[in-house]
């Protein structure tokens, strides 16, 4: 297994071009949330061509409901939630210029082949670590959406956020391969 | 007669929906940490390092461990010479969630209706709850805060007798490969059979309150949960479905009588932030 990489966002081609699947990484700079009715929310404005909660380009969202914060701290736990249920709104985000995805579980064959052909990749929080992952978060602000409650867009400043590659953008998968060495 | 008051019942729900979030129970923690040492996959060690990690930081900080705080599922036992006074049962356990959830600071995840409006009711009512009523005169609430993640994964399946043992099996095992990395785990699997179409379901959903490490006290049973737990760990899912030797913590099946047509199966999963507990009064 290699080192950890550090990796800044928002990325670049040439950032996530060298990334490989059970990568372990650590980011740093901004993240957006957003889950299911925001992802309903964000395609409706593309094909209206309205403008975005912000621009998607090289930018990276992680799946996740935050809870509310406890006072005194930036933000309540917030771990990833189930990306398969954003599958069908993926596609218009990535062929917008969104560049890292951070959930958990697998994507649909159609994600990860457009991630392949736009450049994109999809990271894994570890599910339930979500007390651990808030300390990670610097700065937190919601900047849109904020009638969703739990699922409103937030942006986060994260230092040193640690995920897993699951796919990197040949089209590999983790899920797929990880497995095989353990299954007896 | 024993009376007991509407608003002692709702201190009781407030507190465990709070504690229940906080701290991760003894019997995960211990086995969790021997998964650890189990573990061979270095990704799948660390996975767990970082778990136990999460259950340390939410204890000391009181910050739930998983932001999915779960619709609470909540089981009664009346006994039968016990009178609640000032209230009635269900309005004191919903009012208990609804201040444990906002004093606690956990997430509020349940919508008003499942198919129109889905819109969030703000104070995590209604939980789900069933209520039995038994001899005595004690008071017995167990709470279980069940997050969607591992919910989802769950399944039911009307087997034919003629599946038998086999066939069980081969549906046990097919729901925790499907699940795959879904559900979080290592998970705790637990299993209904027979009854009817609810009443397995609910009998999966009771089975994941055992605590880990124990059997069903049937050897016949017990013999088939130590079956499957090697089996499943043999799917090389691993913690967090990286690939690894972790995937069950625990396999836990409840059984009840059945009609002579059925062959009822449910396999309610569970994530490792397996949250749940018990207060008598």
């Amino acid at each position: 297994m290699r080192e950890k990489i550090r990796l800044n966002t928002p990325f670049s081609d040439r950032d996530i071009e060298k990334l490989k699947i059970g990568d372990e990484i650590l980011l740093t700079g901004i993240i957006y949330t957003a889950r299911d009715m925001a992802h309903k929310r964000i395609v409706e404005s593309i094909e209206k061509n309205e403008p975005l909660p912000f621009n998607l380009k090289g930018q990276v969202i992680y799946y996740t409901g935050p809870a509310p914060a406890r006072p005194g701290r930036i933000i309540g736990s917030a771990g990833p939630t189930t990306s398969y249920r954003m599958d069908p709104y993926t596609i218009p985000l990535i062929k917008a210029g969104l560049k890292g995805m951070i959930g958990k579980g697998p994507r649909s064959k159609c994600v990860i082949d457009v991630m392949a052909k736009y450049k994109a990749v999809y990271f894994a929080a570890i599910g339930g670590a979500a007390a651990f992952i808030s300390e990670k978060i610097k700065k937190a602000r919601i900047i849109a959406y904020e009638d969703l409650g739990p699922e409103a867009i937030w942006e986060l400043e994260v230092e040193d956020f640690p995920v897993i590659l699951i796919n990197d953008i040949r089209g590999n998968d983790l899920y797929r391969e990880g497995i095989k060495n353990y299954r007896r | 007669m024993r009376k007991i008051k509407a608003d002692e019942i709702t201190k009781i729900v407030k507190n465990l929906c709070m504690e229940t979030n906080y701290y991760l129970p003894e019997d995960i923690l211990d086995h969790l940490k021997k998964g650890l040492k189990k573990e061979t996959s270095p990704l799948g060690k660390k996975t767990i390092e970082i778990m136990l990690k999460n259950a340390e930081i939410a204890a000391r900080e009181k910050i739930p461990l998983c932001q999915d705080t779960g619709i609470v599922v909540v089981f009664v036992e009346v006994g039968q010479e016990v009178v609640i006074v000032n209230g009635d049962l269900e309005k004191a356990i919903n009012e208990g969630v609804r201040q444990g959830y906002i004093e606690g600071y956990l997430r509020k995840s349940v919508v008003s209706d499942p198919l129109f409006e889905r819109k969030n009711t703000n104070n995590n009512t209604p939980p789900v709850i069933y209520t039995r009523i038994v001899s005595g005169n004690r008071l017995k609430i167990t709470l279980l805060p069940k997050g969607a993640g591992s919910e989802n994964m769950s399944k039911i399946a009307m087997l034919k007798p003629s599946d038998g043992i086999k066939g069980v099996k081969e549906f046990i095992i097919q729901t925790v490969k499907e699940a795959g990395p879904n559900p979080c785990p290592p998970v705790i699997v637990g299993v209904g059979i027979g009854g009817s179409f609810e009443k397995c379901a609910f009998l999966a959903k009771k089975a994941l309150l055992r605590k880990i490490g124990e059997h069903n006290t049937d050897g016949r049973y017990a013999r088939l949960e130590r079956e499957l737990i090697k089996e499943i760990n043999n799917l090389g899912i691993g913690p967090q479905g990286f690939g690894g030797k972790i995937t069950a913590l625990a396999v836990n099946i409840e059984y009840f009588p059945c009609h002579i047509a059925s062959l009822p199966v449910a396999v309610n999963l569970q994530c490792w932030v397996s949250r749940h507990k018990q207060i008598e009064i």
